[in-house]
């Protein structure tokens, strides 16, 4: 067996060369990917080993990346695109919402879209404007597209694998802040599905739900609340679109309480959703309204406030506390 | 204080009206084979050999979409199609340039490349499909080599240009021809696709129709330099080509397939031309242009030049124009007889293909729209 101690970008990293590996069909395009290996170094050593036909330092131009994309994927290419900020993503959003996720039903199945956009997202950063974004909501809201979101190494290294083997175009959500955290990966472990949530710490009291960099948050958050004699079950939701909720509702009819954690605005944010249909399964259980915690619905602030803006472990506490007493 | 130095700006205060974009009827930066007079002319660069019956064909071909367009206008207005956007004027510019592709070349259309679907071999029914709302075009992309109609302007030149990527990485020589419209030059994406196609020498030809409007808009807006000067500033070569003459098209696009599938990267077709019609059926030219253009458009008629000169040269008979005739009504014929009896798509089928692989929840909304409409007692196909 082997197990390796990694960061999410180096099991990124590792992940994408396997998948480069294992189909020759796989092409990576963005900005800054090939010479440099991409501002966060994700595709590191990728086009040295795979060469420039394979790992294409694009033109700066999104929408460019994403519509060539298109291009490549109706001549039976599997391109992985990445856009280098969040924020960066919306000059591409017109191939992304009109095209990607529309080809295969427009053509009734005959031209399938095998794109993986990788997005890093999400502040904490001390980032610039447009560098600290969570563009979630959107890209879940459009019918044809698949979100999911990874959370730490393993779902990282085995996560982009299965997004570019995926035959649906997948936007593919890197929680930047926390590429640099390690743990323990099995390279040699059978992955379990993609768009499946998953339970990460088993509790009685209430449930939460996070997904990206916020499973840590929520985790943290666990840990100070059994301290206080609180038992929280924290799941990382893992794929936003579609979202696997039957093991949440099942933990909600246990426990009777839901927080949800995201760093998007709240405001028709994941939360919202994911509280409508809990509601709707799981209202004779339910002990307090689902509640949400998550980005202001301001413009991301400059980063001096990011820390004011992001929920932390106590913004998450604090639900919490509003769910037991409600 | 002093005042700045401000440029003023020109401002056409009836746009369109003085028409200043209409060029003569030849000249020196047009290629043209054929003249309006249906008398063949030479070009230094761009020479055309080619036999009686493939001008019969092209013939053919023409009077064949032309017809296919007036049945369907006519069934919109029946009511028997939501909407339709007129080829009419454009069948030399897209007869020529779909026969220009070889068997393996792919094109990419918008959503008024019929006569380029007919000369790909799709079915016109599979055209109508789409514009009778029964599905977004029932043809085979795959199998055609004809992508699906993109009704977001100038997209489709990225995808054309990320094929030619692919052709590239598959060593095959075969070429990728875009198609787009005057008023798509202004678009971001299609400046990015030729900047992509220079920047990677992708075997891409960007055929661009010059109709001279955008919906009402004329092409001074779009551009205050002749398109096809563009090309220029990307790095490959602009081409401006007699639109309305067939052959022009035909030797000028086919040179340019050539030269990418050769390697030499992308080119730039202007093919200036006129949309004799309106826009689509829900539009009204005559707020927005002059009738006496339209006229003058008319006698650079694209069928009729191609009529003389087969009539003139003794290349093809009345025999020849009254079978082509009787071929296009029966052709209207079975376009209107196969528009008015296409059923309606079962209802269920919006929830097909949204997805490769189904997710649960939209497999859930599918039986509960099933459950719901049996609600009604009727129900509905599975």
């Amino acid at each position: 067996m082997s197990t390796e101690t990694l960061t999410i970008a180096r099991a990124l990293n590792l992940g994408l060369r396997k998948a480069m590996e294992d189909d020759a069909k796989v092409v990576l395009m963005g900005e800054d990917i090939g010479r440099l290996g991409g501002v966060f170094r994700i595709t590191d050593g990728l086009q040295k080993d795979f060469g420039e036909a394979r790992v294409v330092d694009t033109p700066l131009a999104e929408a460019g990346i994403v519509g060539t994309a298109v291009g490549l994927a109706m001549r039976g290419y599997r391109p992985v695109c990445e856009i280098q900020f969040d924020g960066f993503v919306f000059p591409a959003c017109n191939q992304i919402v009109t095209q990607v996720a529309r080809m295969h039903a427009r053509s009734k199945g005959r031209l399938p879209m095998p794109i993986v956009i990788r997005i890093p997202f999400g502040g904490g950063i001390g980032a610039v404007e447009h560098h600290s974004e969570s563009p979630e909501a959107y890209f879940a809201h459009t019918a044809g597209l698949k979100v999911v979101a990874v959370s730490n190494p393993a779902d990282a290294y085995w996560g982009i694998q299965q997004a570019i083997a995926s035959p649906d175009p997948i936007v593919f959500l890197e929680p930047k802040r926390r590429y640099w955290e390690k743990a323990d990966v099995d390279l040699d472990a059978i992955p379990g599905p993609l768009f499946a949530s998953r339970v990460v710490r088993g509790g009685d009291d209430v449930t939460v739900l996070a997904y990206g960099p916020m499973v840590k948050t929520a985790l943290q958050a666990a840990e100070a609340a059994a301290g206080e004699g609180r038992s929280l079950e924290v799941f990382d939701l893992r794929s936003v679109s579609p979202l696997d909720l039957d093991p949440v509702m099942a933990s909600v009819r246990r426990t009777g309480r839901c927080v949800v954690v995201h760093e998007a605005p709240t405001s028709l944010g994941l939360g919202a959703e994911i509280a409508a249909r809990i509601t709707e399964s799981c209202f004779h259980s339910l002990e307090a309204p689902v509640l949400r915690v998550g980005g202001y619905d301001t413009p991301y602030p400059p980063s001096r406030l990011e820390e004011e803006y992001l929920p932390d472990l106590d913004r998450v506490l604090d639900a919490v506390d509003r769910a037991m007493e409600f | 204080m002093t005042a700045s130095p401000r440029t003023t700006e020109v401002v056409d205060p009836v746009p369109g009206a003085a028409a200043p974009h209409l060029p003569p009827a030849s000249g020196q930066c047009t290629v043209q084979l054929l003249t309006p007079e249906g008398d063949r002319v030479e070009h230094p660069e761009y020479s055309l050999d080619i036999d009686a019956d493939e001008l019969r064909g092209l013939y053919r071909d023409m009077a064949l979409v032309r017809r296919w367009d007036a049945e369907a206008t006519a069934l919109q207005r029946q009511g028997e199609l939501g909407i339709w956007a007129s080829l009419l004027g454009q069948e030399a510019a897209q007869v020529g340039a779909g026969r220009a592709l070889a068997e393996s070349d792919t094109a990419f259309p918008t959503y008024r490349e019929h006569g380029v679907a007919w000369t790909r071999g799709v079915d016109p029914l599979h055209v109508m499909s789409l514009y009778r709302g029964v599905d977004n075009g029932g043809w085979d992309p795959v199998a055609t080599r004809f992508s699906p109609y993109t009704i977001v302007i100038g997209a489709q030149c990225l995808h054309a240009t990320g094929y030619a990527m692919g052709v590239q990485r598959d060593g095959a020589e075969q070429a990728v021809l875009a198609f787009l419209g005057d008023g798509a030059t202004s678009q971001g994406e299609v400046n990015e696709a030729m900047i992509w196609a220079a920047s990677f020498s992708a075997p891409v030809v960007f055929f661009c129709q010059n109709n001279q409007y955008a919906i009402s808009v004329p092409l001074e807006r779009q551009s205050r330099v002749p398109l096809y000067q563009r090309a220029a500033g990307f790095g490959f070569p602009g081409v401006r080509v007699d639109g309305n003459d067939v052959l022009a098209v035909l030797a000028v696009t086919r040179a340019a397939l050539q030269a990418a599938r050769e390697g030499q990267g992308p080119t730039f077709i202007e093919a200036f031309t006129y949309r004799m019609g309106a826009h689509t059926t829900s539009d009204d030219p005559t707020r927005y242009r002059l009738a006496s253009e339209l006229e003058e458009w008319k006698l650079r008629d694209p069928i009729a030049r191609l009529k003389a000169h087969l009539s003139r040269g003794g290349l093809a008979d009345a025999g020849f124009f009254d079978a082509v005739e009787a071929e296009a009504d029966e052709l209207a014929a079975r376009i209107r007889s196969g528009t008015v009896g296409m059923p309606d798509p079962a209802p269920t089928e919006m929830f097909d293909h949204v997805h490769a692989e189904q997710t649960p929840y939209l497999a859930a909304q599918r039986e509960d729209f099933v459950a719901y409409s049996a609600s009604f007692g009727e129900g509905v196909e599975r």
